[in-house]
Parts: C-alpha cells; sequence; structure tokens
C-alpha cells in the first residue's frame, strides 16, 4: 500500500471504549439494580470521506452505539469524538455546533419526518434551528438542496404524505445534508425500500459523498450493499466488535466464526442455502448478564481450550484486519 | 395457453387468466390481470416482484382469504387441489384451508393470538383438523416443534407469544401450517423481518420439510437471492401481471423480460463496489390508470411502437414464457387476453 503520511485523512469520528447502558429494573429509590449493556466497550474510528458500515443481528447494538454517537443516547464510560473534539464534555454552544456536524438519517423515512410539515421546511429544519436565516432563505436553500437529492422545486410545498417512500428517503437526506454535516449516520437507510429504489437511493448517497467530501457510517443488515458502499466493516456481536478491517478482506474472507456464520447465512445467488449446523442458529445471549469469556462461545462451533477467557480484538499478522477470537490469528 | 386440462392432475395449485379488482370511490384498482400460476404436486414455486405488485392478492384470492365483498373477481378460475375455491362459502373454505392450504404470513405476532399459551394454540389446530386426542395432539405439537429445531419444545409450549423472539415466533407459525400435513404451504414474505441466520435456518427447513412430505409451497418474496435458494421455479410479477417464468437458474442466469433483468440489475450483488447501480428510473404505475399496452413500457429502455397500444401476452415453450413484443412473440397469438 502507498499510504503517504499525507493521503491518510485524519478521523473524522473516533469512538474508544464505549460503553452504554440503559437500567431494566430499579429498586424502590428508583436507583437501577440490573442494566442492560447494549454496547460494551466498541473502540472505532472513520476517516474523513470514507465509510465504514456496522453489521450484526438484531438487537446487538447498532443503532444504540449510533445514538450514542450522534449524542440521543448518553454513556458512562468511552469517549466519542468528532474532528478531535470530545462530544459528552463540551458544553452548550460548542455542543451545539458539534452537534450539526453530525446528521441521521432513520430506516423509517414516514415516522421520522414531522407529517404536518411542507417539504421545504422539512428540509431546512436544521438550519432554522441554528438560526440567523430568514424564511425566504430557508425556501430558496431547500430548493438548491431538493434538487442535490434529486427531488423536483414544485415538490417543496407539498406534504410528506403526498411521497413514495423511496422520495421521503430523500427529503430525509436533503435535511441531513442541509447543514453540511462532517458525518452522516445511515441507520438502515434503504431497508424499507424496493430494490429498484435503493439502487436510486444508494447512488444518490454515494454521489453526495464524492461530491461533499461526506463521512459515512452505515448500519446495515445487508451484507451486500455494505460490500457496495463501505470502505471499512465492522462486525457486531453482543454490543462488541468482534471483526474489523477493510471491507473486501473482512467480507471476502471472514476470520471471526460469527462473521464466517452470518456471511454463509446471508441470501446469494451464487451459492445454495447453508446447512443447518453451518448457520448455528441461536438467540443472542442475554445481555442483561454478560457472559464471562468470549461472547460467541454459546454459539460458536469451533470453541475450545482459550475461550474461556476474555477475548481481546487484536490485529491479525496478515493484513490489516482485527478479530476478536484467539483462533482466528492462523 | 399451455395449461391444458390433463395437466391440471398433478397440480397442487393452478390459477387461469385470474383477473381482479377493488373497487373504492375514486375507480377501481385493477389489482390482477391474467395472472396464470401453475404449482405442481410437491414443487417450491417462488412469486417475486417489488411491493404492491400483487403478490399477496394472487394467493389470498385462491385462498378465499380477501375481505369479502371488498373485491370483484372479473375473470379467470382458481383450482386448488381440482376444487374450485372462487365458488365456495366461507365454511367451505375454512374447511380447505387447513386441510388442504395453510398460509404463513411475515408478522408472526398477528396470527398467534397474544392470550393463548403456544402449546393450547397448537393443540386446538391439531385437534380440529387430524381429530386427535388431546395426548396426541400434544406429542404432535411436541415432535413438530422439534423438528422446527426449537429447543425443550415442553418449555416453550407453555410460554404466551409475547415470551418468544420474533424468530422462534415465526418457526412456532410454521410448526403450526405444516402440523395438519397440508397439501400446499403458502409463505408469504415469512423471513422479511428476520435476521439471516434465522431467515437461513426457516428456509432450510421449510425445504426439507416439502421435500420429505412432499408438500407443495408457494413462496413469496421480493429478495430474489432467497428465492433463488430456495425455488425450483419462480414467477416475475410485475404491476399485476406475470410478466416472466421458468425454472429459477434459467430465469435469474438469462432473464428475458426488460423488467427481470433491471431488478437484477439494480443488485448491489452485481456490480463492482461504488460502482453506479443501475436504478429503473420513474415509477410503479398506479393501477387505477395503468397505461395502455406494456405497463412496464413507461421505464422500458426498450420499447418499440406495439408496446404502447397493446399488452404483451406470456408466450414460450418448455414451460419457459415471457410477456414482452420484443422478445419474439407474434401479435397475432396474442389477441385472446389483449383486453382493455
Ligand atoms: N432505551 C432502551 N432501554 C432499554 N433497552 C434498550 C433501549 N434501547 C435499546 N435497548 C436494548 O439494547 C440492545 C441493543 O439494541 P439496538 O436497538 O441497538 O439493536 P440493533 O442492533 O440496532 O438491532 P436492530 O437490527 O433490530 O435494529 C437490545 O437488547 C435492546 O433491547
Ligand atoms: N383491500 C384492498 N383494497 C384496495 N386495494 C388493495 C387491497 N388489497 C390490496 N390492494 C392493492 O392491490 C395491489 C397488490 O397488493 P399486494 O398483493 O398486497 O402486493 P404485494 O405484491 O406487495 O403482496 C396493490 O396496489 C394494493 O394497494
Ligand atoms: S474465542 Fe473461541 S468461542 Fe470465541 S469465537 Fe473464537 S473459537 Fe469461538
Ligand atoms: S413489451 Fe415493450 S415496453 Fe414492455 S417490456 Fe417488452 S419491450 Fe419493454
Ligand atoms: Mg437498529
Ligand atoms: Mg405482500
Amino acid at each position: 500500500m502507498t499510504e503517504g503520511v499525507d493521503t491518510i485523512a485524519r478521523p473524522v469520528l473516533e469512538v474508544s471504549d464505549l460503553n452504554v447502558r440503559f437500567p431494566a429494573s430499579r429498586d424502590w429509590l428508583g436507583r437501577p439494580t440490573s442494566h442492560v449493556h447494549a454496547v460494551n466497550g466498541v473502540t472505532l474510528q472513520v476517516r474523513g470521506g470514507g465509510s465504514l458500515g456496522i453489521v450484526g443481528e438484531s438487537g446487538c447494538g447498532k443503532s444504540t452505539l449510533a445514538q450514542a454517537i450522534i449524542g440521543l443516547a448518553p454513556y458512562e464510560k468511552g469517549r466519542v469524538a468528532i474532528d478531535g473534539e470530545d462530544l459528552q464534555a463540551a458544553q452548550g454552544r460548542q455542543k451545539r455546533e458539534l452537534r450539526q456536524k453530525m446528521q441521521i438519517v432513520f430506516q423509517d423515512p414516514q415516522s421520522s419526518l414531522d407529517r404536518r410539515l411542507p417539504v421545504w421546511r422539512l428540509i431546512s429544519e436544521p438550519l432554522h434551528i441554528r438560526g440567523g436565516h430568514s424564511n425566504a432563505e430557508l425556501h430558496a436553500k431547500a430548493g438548491q438542496l431538493a434538487v442535490a437529492v434529486g427531488l423536483r422545486p414544485e415538490h417543496l410545498d407539498r406534504l410528506p404524505h403526498e411521497f413514495s417512500g423511496g422520495q421521503r428517503q430523500r427529503i430525509a437526506i436533503a435535511r441531513a445534508i442541509s447543514t453540511d454535516p462532517d458525518l452522516m449516520v445511515l441507520d438502515e437507510p434503504t431497508s424499507a425500500l424496493d430494490v429498484s429504489v435503493q439502487a436510486q437511493i444508494v447512488n444518490l448517497l454515494l454521489k453526495l459523498q464524492r461530491e461533499r467530501g461526506l463521512t459515512y457510517l452505515l448500519i446495515s443488515h445487508d451484507v451486500a450493499l455494505v460490500r457496495h458502499f463501505c470502505d471499512d466493516v465492522a462486525v457486531m456481536y453482543l454490543g462488541q466488535i468482534v471483526e474489523s478491517g477493510p471491507a473486501d478482506e473482512v467480507l471476502g474472507n471472514p476470520r471471526h466464526p460469527y462473521t464466517q456464520t452470518l456471511l454463509a447465512s446471508a441470501p446469494s445467488f451464487a451459492s445454495p442455502l447453508p446447512t443447518i449446523a453451518e448457520v448455528r442458529m441461536g438467540e443472542l445471549p442475554n445481555n442483561r448478564k454478560l457472559p464471562a469469556g468470549c461472547f460467541y462461545k454459546e454459539r460458536c462451533g469451533k470453541a475450545a481450550a482459550g475461550c474461556e477467557a476474555p477475548q481481546v480484538l487484536q490485529r491479525l499478522s496478515d493484513g490489516a484486519r482485527h478479530a476478536r477470537c484467539h483462533l482466528a490469528q492462523g | 395457453m399451455m395449461t391444458g386440462t390433463a395437466e391440471l392432475r398433478g397440480q397442487a395449485l393452478a390459477i387461469h387468466n385470474l383477473s381482479l379488482e377493488f373497487p373504492t370511490f375514486s375507480g377501481a384498482v385493477k389489482a390482477l390481470d391474467n395472472v396464470s400460476i401453475n404449482v405442481g404436486k410437491a414443487e417450491i414455486v417462488g412469486i417475486v416482484g417489488e411491493s404492491g405488485c400483487g403478490k399477496s392478492v394472487t394467493t389470498m384470492a385462491a385462498t378465499g382469504l380477501l375481505p369479502r365483498g371488498r373485491y370483484r373477481i372479473t375473470g379467470g378460475s382458481v383450482r386448488l387441489f381440482n376444487h374450485n375455491t372462487l365458488a365456495m362459502d366461507e365454511s367451505q373454505l375454512q374447511d380447505v384451508r387447513g386441510k388442504m392450504v395453510s398460509t404463513i404470513f411475515q408478522e408472526p405476532m398477528n396470527a398467534l393470538n397474544p392470550t393463548i399459551r403456544i402449546g393450547k394454540q397448537l393443540t386446538d389446530v391439531i385437534m380440529r383438523h387430524e381429530e386427535a386426542s388431546l395426548p396426541d395432539a400434544r406429542r404432535i405439537a411436541r415432535d413438530i416443534l422439534a423438528d422446527m429445531l426449537i429447543g425443550e419444545p415442553e418449555r416453550v409450549m407453555k410460554l404466551y407469544p409475547f415470551e418468544l423472539s420474533g424468530g422462534m415466533r415465526q418457526r412456532v407459525l410454521i410448526a403450526m401450517a405444516f402440523s395438519c400435513n397440508p397439501g400446499l404451504i403458502i409463505a408469504d414474505e415469512p423471513t422479511t423481518a428476520l435476521d439471516v441466520t434465522v431467515q437461513a435456518v426457516i428456509l432450510r427447513l421449510i425445504q426439507n420439510r416439502a421435500r420429505r412430505t412432499g408438500t407443495s409451497v408457494v413462496f413469496i418474496s421480493h429478495n430474489v437471492a432467497v428465492v433463488s435458494q430456495l425455488c425450483d421455479r419462480l414467477y416475475v410479477m410485475y404491476a399485476g401481471r406475470i410478466v416472466e417464468h421458468g425454472a429459477t437458474r434459467t430465469v435469474l442466469d438469462a432473464p428475458l423480460h426488460p423488467y427481470t433483468q433491471a431488478l437484477l440489475r439494480c443488485l448491489p450483488e452485481r456490480v463492482a463496489p461504488k460502482q453506479e447501480l443501475e436504478a429503473i428510473t420513474g415509477a410503479v404505475p398506479t393501477l387505477m390508470h395503468p397505461p395502455a399496452g406494456c405497463y412496464f413500457q413507461p421505464r422500458c429502455k426498450e420499447p418499440v411502437d406495439l408496446c404502447r397500444s397493446r399488452s404483451p401476452q406470456l408466450a414460450g415453450s418448455d414451460g419457459r414464457e415471457v410477456a414482452c413484443w420484443r422478445r419474439g412473440v407474434a401479435p397475432e397469438t396474442s389477441e385472446q387476453g389483449s383486453r382493455q
């Protein structure tokens, strides 16, 4: 690789040892007596203009991680920095400014857009909140953004219910890019759409990234989409990253047993249905009481001596990827 | 057309030229137009297409699950194991559903009664359809849950639906669908809301069980990759019409209809990372005012004059048919179905 110092963009997003838990039960004074451990020590970086995909099964903590990153879920342990600045430590105006550097697009544009507001208000709302613009300016700015995401200027005065799912997602994207964010968090942005519409939205997001140098964190169940969209990928299991690295490396030749199972199960034109034994289906372990050793041990087909010890995410000697499994070193 | 009566005898389901509309205040929604689908005994048949194209309406109409009085059959016929379900009243239909055909829907929560334990719901169904005693029904229920890889079936039978994960609920429903040994299972997006690991297992369970017992399966999905892994044959629907059908591998390896081709080309699987995907421009036509001629014409990259005025009919041979003027269909052969 030809990585001259000046070609390595510095990380826009840096997350270190992030832990997020929610109270699951309380005593008579209202103090939590047990917790749901949703994110358990996540460390990751996304460099400017790059894209990181997060995959993993339902409930493994992807959305909670996203919420913590954009400041919607509080955390007690760990650090989230955007452009090098600690979000949770920031106060007042600085905090608001940092928040404006990040925007999120959700899966369901139906429920994430206020149904009573016309499109131009929806698109320009983040700018309105920032302040300093007249209505006429906001309307004009919304018009430019609408065109940038493939909507037509005459759409601006309509209400969201007059649009299809794909168009509503365009509105959500226009709104997200309105503040010129450095980081866009995309939580399953195309899961509710038909594939032909998904293709339009994916093309749009990639085009916006090329034109504006946007940095993306994409959460998705769809391995094929992540392979297409992302430079890097992180695989999550029970609130931990179990494997991460360049998307082609991790998804082309997975080394952690969970990633291997996930990829064997993903629907594919090229391969037949996996056998039931290959899939090693099971429920996610209870996240109120985290397992002592490797989190994946209960389901792992390769479990052996050494797996009862906690596993650390370590770099494999051949290549750029990390895996959380003492047998993955090979 | 290819479906002679002689061929019908080996069929689990034969839908022939079915047309159906939903009357509404602003006009009729022509949900199905001349839909023909055949499902042989022990065959796994896929129906693919984007949301709203009529996949669910087709099978719901065939099994009498559409709301009475809210729709109109405007042509065609249905034979379910040689019974005319379109002519049946509700009690006859109830008899058919459960004995001959079971449907599994996408959201298992709606299909299970939230206030009744899993075990009782299962044994009730088994006792009703198999005329089994309670102990026998319990045993059958336990065996079928175990077949669905549900650990500790005895314990699970004592639970209420909300105490199970989505993947477990869906497996309970599949167990229920299989419990009365229907000849045909209709699975309508049964794994769409589930994780890929659970999905892969459920597809395997459906496949294993179908192969072992000779049950026919209609598998409805918008995910072509899933259908490619599970189904022997597939039908591609667009805006209430079948546009292409044939053996799964043949259709997916060499799609003939421009819509099928576009549907496969817009998937990220088939292009290099970050390369532009070939999105299908425009949108699906409204079924209240569909365009004249081919419904795909407004989005088609290669229409000819005829496409704007007349509907292409399915034509082909060897169980492979396509409805497209550019795929060698002579206009004369298509007279019969080009109603407007
Ligand atoms: N506000 C909350 N209070 C309590 N528990 C929560 C809360 N939000 C999330 N959780 C729990 O945290 C865990 C992670 O949830 P999260 O929504 O992050 O999963 P996910 O990976 O995004 O799943 P999906 O793929 O289904 O969207 C789950 O066990 C969930 O039930
Ligand atoms: N009860 C109904 N009243 C009016 N239109 C309906 C009704 N049910 C379905 N439709 C319409 O019929 C068409 C086909 O629907 P459906 O079969 O559910 O599509 P899908 O292929 O997604 O399963 C759609 O245009 C839908 O809006
Ligand atoms: S550490 Fe052991 S149990 Fe965990 S993934 Fe590796 S082999 Fe499996
Ligand atoms: S009939 Fe004409 S418009 Fe329709 S798919 Fe074929 S070429 Fe395209
Ligand atoms: Mg989520
Ligand atoms: Mg449907």
